[in-house]
């Protein structure tokens, strides 16, 4: 079968897969939790707990706080023991609640057991609803609301539901540990989304150096009832799973710039998060466990690990765990190393999104002195949306908006491929995301602006007609 | 682990630098180098340790007492000016004259134009045309002395373009395309051997440091202009094949055409460099008074290049 890719740009980097044959294990808890508030795309989570109340597993612990929001639970039993601000991994300080654990006592209803529920329900609302109250939100990086992204606005009908396992970021290996571990669950989930989409088509990408993945699935669809799923082989190219590359490798459609994925009738959603429909429509159990993985190039491969991790604990809780932090480690990193987060403090709080902890030597991660551009033009070729960094670049350092807004600074995905290849290590992206955000404040400024004075206009126009 | 490092994604990059990339321009030089110094002998390397010596030396004084800033030779961009300004010179030029051409190489037309990134004109071809309008005696001496290879005789007299500027067809009537391929009589460094300067070439898109789309237009256009004059008049104009392996088109269309500051960024304005560059070339060699236009061609298409950047651009996604 023909590999499949996106169709612009793109680089090669070493997929270091290093933790790919530890299966998933699963950390004991802790002894203090400390749950986000601010763990989803969109508005914060509004608690719903006092302190000193006591909580059970999988108990609501707070409620969204706007359209865009999501529920959070409770990821052990205990009793609330603050809830107040805490610094998060870049150190900015978000409301958490502390729970003292006692124990892992399950609220009501939950099915806890491992048999494989493959009936798929028929009510739509009942299904959305439960994804809702389950608090599941985008597990690929963007903590989108899943309940609003399985919601198209009216009038737009999803043809393609795609299953993000890419998984194209060096180093992780999380979402190829479920997919071979939890493969059938996975494609329960999917085919539950499928229903709620109204029937669509579902393909799921998994890039070629995961072939024992293709193959599971493959097997699991075979053994499952399921219509109208099937497994995409991708080639190896990051920044596959980026959502626009995705839908172009899957659908040969490009979203527009500023569009929605449902706008060429694709909605992508991760592995992960398949998992984590599939647990909270079949078995009740809201997302408070994702899997992640301890990895590194100065770490052995016994001490590289794929964790079932309690959303709430902290991150050096689970590096003591893994054997504390390795002494050769320069850097570490929430997220792959193309586009993860460095991690400033490492005694911030696991949330629903955390991948990985990634330890980066120093010679690995530190950048070159920047020197002059040679115009060799290896960023453009990178760039998968076809911007072009180095003129990007210029523009910034000359201050030029207008010219920055023409250039489209602003469909900039932030994937890193400029930087990566510059070989004069030009921060292209250090600067490229700073435009992004002075184009946005414009656009956005103007957007704001064209409604006052339409609002103005309309105004004048009652006024006029009541003095008549 | 007392302190951990904080920076902006991405956190790693491909083993890529200036460094890196002005290497393998030099290595692919290697072949035709090889080449040229067992032809030529003492006087080829001769020519090649001033130019390289001169550039390396003139750049780092410049940074260090003229501009008061960091060197920069160590990204190498001037050992490869210094190597393509040799090979672009007669083996016979006197020490002295080759130090001139260092002089405009990397004085005039790098460094005064704020160094590596900002020039305009190609340094080492800047270099050579000046040393041709500047010194032409010393600038067109043929002669071949004795190389290394000890079956290879001694010829002296001018090139094959040479030739044909002087005499017409009928100087070159009896060339050999094989020996033009492999080991071409006369000429610059650059200009000896095809099938080596090639196969630096094929390096250079193995290790994918250029694309080639520019040499292939400046081949495609020589092979149409030169065709299409030769079928009208055979023999007033010389042919496609002769006109692709003689004089230093190879050299300059692989490694002159394609060096990324003076060259276009997007595909499409390459293209049109090149098709530019080939025709210039033959228009030079039809109708101007050098037997030989490469470099010339290249210069005057480097100025369009800030023009082609502007007029081409990458397509963007989701903007069709």
């Amino acid at each position: 079968m023909a590999k499949v890719t996106f169709s612009i740009g793109g680089v090669h980097p070493h997929d270091t897969k290093l933790a790919r044959e530890r299966a998933i294990e699963v950390l004991p808890l802790p002894q203090t939790l400390y749950i986000s508030m601010a763990q989803h795309l969109g508005a914060p989570a509004k608690p719903v707990v006092a302190v000193g109340d006591r909580v059970k597993t999988g108990q609501v612990i707070a409620e969204p706080g706007g359209f865009i929001s999501a529920f959070v639970h409770a990821s052990a039993s205990g009793t609330v023991k603050s809830i107040a601000p805490r610094a998060d991994l870049a150190g900015n300080m978000v409301p958490h609640i502390e729970i003292a654990v006692d124990g892992d006592e399950w609220v009501e209803g939950v099915d806890l057991s491992d048999t494989l529920v493959t009936e798929i329900p028929s009510d739509r609302a009942a299904v959305l609803d439960k994804i809702k109250a389950c608090g599941v939100v985008g597990l690929g990086g963007a903590t989108f609301p899943t309940h609003v992204k399985l919601n198209p606005a009216p009038g737009s009908t999803a043809e393609c539901l795609i299953l993000n396992g890419a998984e194209c970021e060096p180093y992780l290996t999380s979402d190829y540990r479920i997919l071979l571990e939890r493969t059938k669950e996975i494609v329960v989930g999917a085919a539950i989304m499928q229903m709620v989409l109204g029937g669509c088509r579902c393909v799921i990408g998994i890039e070629e150096n995961k072939p024992e993945a293709i193959e599971a699935v493959r097997r699991a669809l075979t053994e499952l009832p399921y219509d109208n799923i099937e497994v995409l082989p991708l080639k190896k190219k990051y920044p596959q799973g980026g959502e626009k590359q995705l839908i172009d490798a899957v659908m040969h459609r490009q979203v527009k710039s500023g569009g929605l994925p449902i706008s060429v009738g694709a909605v992508v959603q991760n592995v992960a998060t398949s998992l984590a429909v599939y647990e909270a429509v079949q078995k009740n159990k809201p997302l408070i466990t994702n899997t992640l993985t301890i990895t590194g190039d100065c770490l052995p491969v016994e001490r590289q690990h794929n964790y079932l991790f309690r959303i709430g604990m902290p991150l050096s809780y689970i590096a003591e765990y893994a054997g504390g932090v390795p002494a050769e480690a320069a850097k570490l990193i929430s997220g792959g190393p193309m586009m993860g987060r460095a991690i400033a403090n490492l005694d911030a709080a696991t949330v629903k999104g955390s991948s990985s902890i990634l330890y980066l030597r120093a010679d690995t991660t530190l950048r070159k002195a920047e020197s002059a551009c040679i115009r060799c033009g290896r960023c453009a070729d990178a760039c998968p949306m076809g911007l072009e960094p180095f003129l990007l670049n210029r523009l910034y350092k000359a201050g030029d908006l207008e010219g920055l807004e023409q250039a489209s600074a602003h469909d900039c995905i932030e994937c890193g491929c400029c930087l990566y290849s510059c070989p004069a290590y030009i921060p292209l992206l250090d600067h490229i995301r700073q435009a992004k955000g002075q184009v946005m404040g414009v656009i956005r400024a103007r957007a704001a602006a064209a409604k006052a004075a339409a609002e103005a206009a309309k105004a004048a126009e009652e006024a006029k007609k009541e003095n008549k | 682990m007392d302190k951990l490092l904080v920076s902006p994604s991405p956190h790693i990059h491909a083993a890529v630098s200036t460094r890196s990339v002005m290497r393998d321009v030099a290595i692919a030089l290697c072949p035709a180098i090889l080449v040229s110094v067992l032809y030529y002998g003492w006087s080829e390397l001769l020519v090649l340790a001033v130019s390289v010596a001169s550039c390396v030396l003139l750049e780092w004084a410049i940074t260090r007492w003229l501009l008061r800033k960091p060197s920069t030779v160590g990204d190498l961009s001037a050992v490869v000016t210094g190597l393509l300004l040799a090979m672009n010179l007669p083996c016979t030029t006197p020490w002295w004259v080759v130090f001139i051409g260092a002089v405009v190489a990397i004085g005039v037309a790098k460094m005064s134009f704020g160094g590596l990134g900002q020039n305009v004109f190609n340094p080492a071809l800047t270099g050579r045309v000046f040393l041709l309008l500047s010194f032409p005696v010393q600038m067109t001496d043929w002669t071949v002395p004795q190389g290394f290879l000890r079956n290879v005789d001694a010829v002296s007299g001018p090139t094959l373009l040479g030739k044909v500027n002087e005499l017409g067809l009928a100087g070159v009537a009896d060339v050999d395309y094989l020996q033009t391929l492999l080991l071409n009589i006369g000429g610059s460094a650059g200009e000896i051997s095809a099938l080596a300067l090639l196969l630096g070439f094929g390096y250079l898109l193995v290790r994918r440091v250029v694309k080639p789309w520019i040499p292939l237009s400046i081949f495609a256009t020589v092979a149409l202009v030169s065709g299409i004059f030769h079928l009208a008049s055979p023999e007033v104009y010389t042919g496609p094949l002769f006109n692709l392996l003689t004089g230093g088109l190879i050299l300059g269309a692989c490694f002159m055409a394609t060096d990324y500051v003076t060259s276009p960024m997007n595909v499409w304005g390459g293209v049109i460099f090149g098709v530019g560059i080939g025709f210039i070339v033959m228009m030079i060699r039809y109708f101007g008074s050098y037997p030989e236009g490469v470099s010339f061609a290249i210069l005057l298409m480097n100025m369009t290049v800030p023009l082609l950047n502007r007029a081409f651009h990458q397509k963007k996604f989701g903007r069709a």
